[in-house]
């Protein structure tokens, strides 16, 4: 049993893994592709059906892997009789149908990616039917909208293909989204997501309040997917779909799974009267309304589209009626309807193949010019219509039979009467497929001379045929321990199958002539009911579908128009005065504790410290136009915030925030020199008043939050606390800022590092793609002299200067970086300070005089860092630990002291490199715009050189 | 103390809001700056306000002040240094490609109508 279980993840995963191979394949030819398509299937149904006699015996087979555990979910799956019923139909269906496909599909269609959505819709369904636990098999139901768009929409080029898969999508996920919910109501009730949890809690369930939820949720999902009305209509517009995409998904398969799903639920929800009367009663309705439409059309896949809608009907109500009998009906009606059903479609797409066309009003009088498919569809149709001895009767009668002693609204008879004229319709239009597309007298006038299709095409229906055939004429033998299986496993007990054509004269005998006698009289006045029913108007699905549609599209390209019409400032107005209406709302909604913490003093220097950040950011926004003026004033509040984490003990901040700030304030300044000074005046007196308003209120606001978090103390324990006390003994750190970014979040270090490389690169990119441009064909043309410049601009003080500093730079990067695991200090800072010494040599010379002394690329730079930091968390990997877990040791080499070694100073190196990569590069990228702008490119380090023989003469630079 | 450090990140966040809502790209990367100072203090401020209070480990010292902020704050510190250097660029580049500095799209809707916002 072990080894049986264990297969199924593998028929699970057979049809996905098959998926890859169509679109290789079928650059060897369309046989090529159909064989590997049809082998990823063969393989998922020996499988199959090697778990077949373990099944029959009545053991439930199953197989669990866990996935996230802590959400419940787990990639569990089992196989029953249901299970085994459903799995067995999609891919012996899924076989046929492949087989169908490589003979339907002309040269023109793109056969690979047919056949790889094929196999994805094929795997989701496998997905559903074996999934034990009820979160994978959401997963599975969502990939079956998805494959199954992509199917219905396979003939990209008509709008109606792209139209009923676009509604198929809308409705199915939408009834997706409502399962969801429902699902996880039910596992929360149950205590598990596990189906075979689940399906033991069926008292709990039915007693909690939560119940009608769920139950109308699941029921959403499923009524969307087996199209039950009020949500039929998206299934007749799938049908624009290749033939082969609806024998398989409208017959078989995706309609089905909504049953599936109930037939799976069955034990736990079924059996109240709130199940009775919302699945019973919609199936009803559903059964006689699609019926009547499928009377009407003239298109053979809409009239069994719409006979389709209604059987689904018909099962939907059997499992409602909740009895025990009736749900071994359904599942045995559901084993004829795809028999008879898929091979339906196939005859309906081989006429379409042959005759070019499938409207009725065309057709007739095929019998002698196709005998084959004439044969295989009568049979069929008559399956359907339920007439003796094939398999749709004796399903057909069994369901009469339960409908005649069940007790709906009104009197007792209604609900035998409504199903018995549903049945009645069904018998006419089951009857209108056979007489006004094969009968009557041959036409002269058929778009294309029709003739019966090769034996590889109708093979498929053939076989199915057969099966009707068989199933009818001996029931017990060819489908009875199938059913019984099946139904053991819906009904969680022992059922009672006893399949048999002749009942005694019950009532379900005289409603079956009834419909039988009535649907043939219905088919003879066809010609007059038909002009009733287009004179009758009828509301159209469709041109609601599209208005809703339209309506909510619209009303989210207001909302969005609304709130960005390609207005910055309109968006981040909007985005502040929200965030300050959520704020306010919840300030409004707690409630502010008075002050614990005791307020430091104010003393005199920092006092100053604060009055200068007040005048500098006044000032700045007062002379912000003045550009220059207003980076001199950042300058200084930078520098306020620099000293102020000096004062309030944060050295390693300070160091960070002051190198940060020249290098910025270096950045604006480079950018400065091709924007405009000034900014213009443009808004009127009205809008910076609102302004205004927006940031008082908002400064007001971060005001009063910061102060009310400042003076209270923690509303919980700080972890502070345990890094404090484990960065020594665990990181082998004394400076624990340090050793939080390298070792206890090294992991958020690491992915820092790797946004600020991508910055980098992507200034790069940015610039040369600018300069590529227009933009840069304007650069070119730029006047260099358009401002006053200095005129010893490489001054020879400055170069000696910087000369002198560079290597004390370098050695001050070194220190810092050295002691940044137990004093302030580290790569972060040390790869600012190294960034901005090669800076001082960028500014004293020129860029072009420093570059040409440059030996490594900034790219590499980068690249090398991150390298690093990624190897030093693998080596962690090689000790068994977890990613960058770092370890530390102490060497002692005589006579120098003993010092200290942590892998976390490898990962401090990468964090070094990348920073002083990253800086130089986002610099160099400016450099670059300044010499197509015709920066004069300086040969030598200084203009003016006392030592130099060749002093350049007057002018000439 | 505390009151200097709160109007301080409150009269930066003002000053970011307002710069941020002007027109042009120069001012609105200021007041990006000026809320990123006001935002990393803020962050910083939610260890509390401590004075002479170590980070460092030091043998015989009891207190210290909260590590955790700081470092979250350090790397918020070149993070943003990295997106400021990011939008010069780009708005640079649109200025260089278009030469116009306007943030916002000039399909004849602003500045003009969004008086009317």
């Amino acid at each position: 049993m072990d080894t049986a279980g264990s297969f199924l993840p593998i028929i699970a995963a057979l049809p996905f893994v098959g998926a890859l191979f169509p679109g290789l394949m079928i650059r060897a030819g369309r046989n090529t592709c159909a064989a590997f398509t049809a082998s990823a299937t063969i393989l998922a149904l020996i499988l199959l059906l090697l778990c077949v006699p373990a099944v029959m015996r009545g053991e439930v087979l199953t197989f669990g892997i866990d996935w996230l555990p802590s959400l419940g979910l787990n990639v569990n799956f089992m196989l029953d009789g249901l299970g085994l019923l459903f799995a067995g139909l999609i891919l012996g269906i899924g076989l046929l149908i492949i087989l169908y496909a490589r003979f339907y599909l002309s040269r023109e269609d793109p056969m690979g990616q047919f056949y790889t959505y094929l196999l994805l819709f094929q795997g989701a369904m496998v997905g559903i039917v074996l999934s034990d636990n009820i979160l994978l098999l959401l997963v599975f139901w969502e990939l079956t909208s998805l494959s199954s768009f992509l199917l219905i929409g396979y003939w990209k080029h008509l709008p109606e293909g792209r139209q009923g898969a676009r509604m198929a999508l809308t409705v199915t996920g939408l009834g997706g989204l409502a399962m969801i919910g429902g699902m996880l109501i039910l596992g929360n009730i149950a205590g598990s997501y596990d189906l075979s949890v689940i399906l033991t809690q069926k008292e709990a369930i039915q007693a909690s309040p939560m119940y009608l939820p769920a139950l109308i949720l699941i029921l959403l999902g499923c009524f969307t997917k087996s199209a039950q009305f009020p949500f039929h209509f998206w299934l007749p517009h799938a049908m624009a779909a290749p033939t082969p995409v609806s024998a398989y998904l409208h017959s078989a398969t995706m309609v089905k799974a909504g049953l599936f799903l109930m037939a799976r639920m069955w034990p736990v929800l079924a059996g109240t009267p709130e199940w009775f009367w919302i699945v019973a009663s919609t199936g009803l309705i559903t059964m006689v309304m699609a019926a009547k439409i499928a009377l009407f059309k003239d298109d053979l896949k809409a009239l069994l589209a719409f006979s389709t809608v209604s059987h689904l009907g018909l099962i939907t109500m059997l499992l409602g009626l909740g009895t025990k009998a009736a749900a071994v009906v359904a599942v045995f009606h559901i084993i004829n309807h795809a028999t008879f059903k898929a091979a339906l479609f196939m005859t309906a797409g081989i006429i379409d193949h042959e005759a070019h066309t499938r409207d009725i009003k065309r057709l007739g009088g095929l019998r002698h010019l196709m005998p084959i498919t004439f044969t295989i569809a009568t049979i069929a149709a008559l399956s359907m219509a339920g007439i003796p001895p094939l398999n749709g009767f004796l399903s057909k009668e069994m369901m009469l039979e339960e409908v005649a002693h069940a007790h709906w609204i009104g009197p007792h008879w209604l609900m035998g009467a409504v199903a018995t004229l549903g049945a009645l319709f069904s018998v006419a239009y089951s009857f209108r497929y056979i007489a006004h597309v094969f009968l009557g007298k041959e036409r002269n006038d058929y778009p294309a001379k029709p003739h019966d299709p090769g034996f590889g095409m109708w093979a498929a229906p053939a076989f199915l045929t057969v099966l009707v055939v068989l199933i009818g004429v001996m029931p017990m033998t060819f489908a009875g321990d199938l059913v019984k299986v099946t139904a053991q496993a819906v009904t969680q007990a022992e059922p009672h199958v006893k399949i048999y054509h002749w009942h005694g004269l019950v009532p379900a005998l005289w409603m079956s002539i009834i419909a039988v006698l009535g649907g043939a009289l219905l088919l003879a006045l066809h010609g007059p009911l038909m002009r009733l029913w287009s004179a009758t108007p009828r509301p159209e699905a469709k041109v609601m579908f599209d208005a809703v549609t339209r309506a909510a599209t619209s009303l989210s390209n207001a909302l969005t128009d609304g709130i960005h019409n390609g207005a910055l400032t309109r968006n981040a107005a909007v985005f502040a005065v929200a965030v300050i209406i959520a704020g306010a709302l919840a300030w409004s909604g707690g409630n502010a504790l008075g002050p614990t913490r005791e307020a430091l003093p104010v003393t005199l220097i920092p006092a100053i410290g604060w009055l200068l950040l007040v005048l500098a950011t006044i000032c700045l926004v007062a002379f912000h136009r003045n550009r220059f003026l207003a980076l001199v004033l950042m300058g200084i509040v930078g520098l306020m915030v620099s000293l102020g984490f000096v004062y309030f003990s944060a050295p390693d901040l300070a160091l960070t925030q002051i190198s940060v700030e020249v290098v910025t304030i270096i950045l604006l300044l480079l950018a400065l020199n091709f924007l405009p000074r000034e900014t213009p005046a443009e808004s009127s007196p009205a809008r910076r008043l609102r302004d205004a308003g927006i940031a008082i209120v908002g400064g007001v606001a971060v005001t009063g939050l910061t102060y009310a978090i400042l003076v209270r103390d923690f509303a919980q324990e700080s972890i502070s606390a345990f890094h404090l006390a484990n960065s020594y003994k665990g990181g082998g750190g004394t400076n624990v800022v340090n050793v939080i970014l390298v070792d206890f979040r090294g992991f958020d270090t690491y992915g820092e590092i790797i946004v600020l490389g991508i910055a980098a690169l992507v200034i790069y990119a940015l610039t040369e793609t600018v300069l590529k441009g227009p933009g840069g064909r304007w650069l070119a043309n730029w006047d260099a002299h358009r401002y006053a410049e200095a005129g010893d601009r490489h001054p020879l003080m400055m170069v000696v200067a910087t000369r002198v500093m560079m290597p004390i730079a370098l050695m001050v990067g070194a220190f810092i970086f050295l002691r940044g695991h137990n004093e302030p200090g580290g790569g972060f800072i040390a790869g600012l300070i190294v960034a901005i010494a090669f800076l001082m040599q960028y500014m004293a010379s020129g860029f072009a005089w420093a570059e040409d002394r440059q030996r490594v690329t900034y790219h590499a730079t980068i690249g090398l860092g991150v390298l690093i930091a990624s190897v030093t968390g693998i080596g962690a990997w090689l000790n068994g630990r977890p990613f960058l877990t770092s370890d530390y040791g102490y060497l002692h080499f005589p006579p120098i002291e003993e010092f200290e070694w942590a892998t976390a100073m490898a990962f401090d190196v990468g964090v070094f490199l990348t920073v002083v990569g990253a800086v130089m590069l986002a610099l160099n990228s400016l450099s670059s715009m300044a010499r197509r702008s015709g920066e004069t490119v300086n040969v030598f380090p200084m203009d003016i050189n006392p030592a130099r023989e060749n002093a350049p003469n007057e002018g000439e630079a | 103390m505390e009151l200097l450090f709160a109007t301080a990140i409150g009269l930066l966040t003002a000053a970011g809001i307002y710069l941020v809502l002007r027109l042009r790209s120069f001012p609105v990367i200021i007041g990006i700056s000026l809320l990123t100072y006001a935002v990393n203090l803020f962050l910083f401020g939610a260890g509390r306000l401590a004075i002479n209070l170590p980070p460092v480990l030091r043998k015989g010292v009891e207190t210290y002040t909260d590590p955790l902020p700081q470092a979250l704050v350090l790397t918020a510190i070149v993070i943003s240094f990295g997106m400021t250097a990011v939008v010069v660029m780009l708005a640079l580049g649109a200025y260089l490609s278009g030469r116009e500095d306007s943030v916002n799209m000039d399909d004849g809707t602003a500045p003009e109508q969004e008086k009317e916002a």
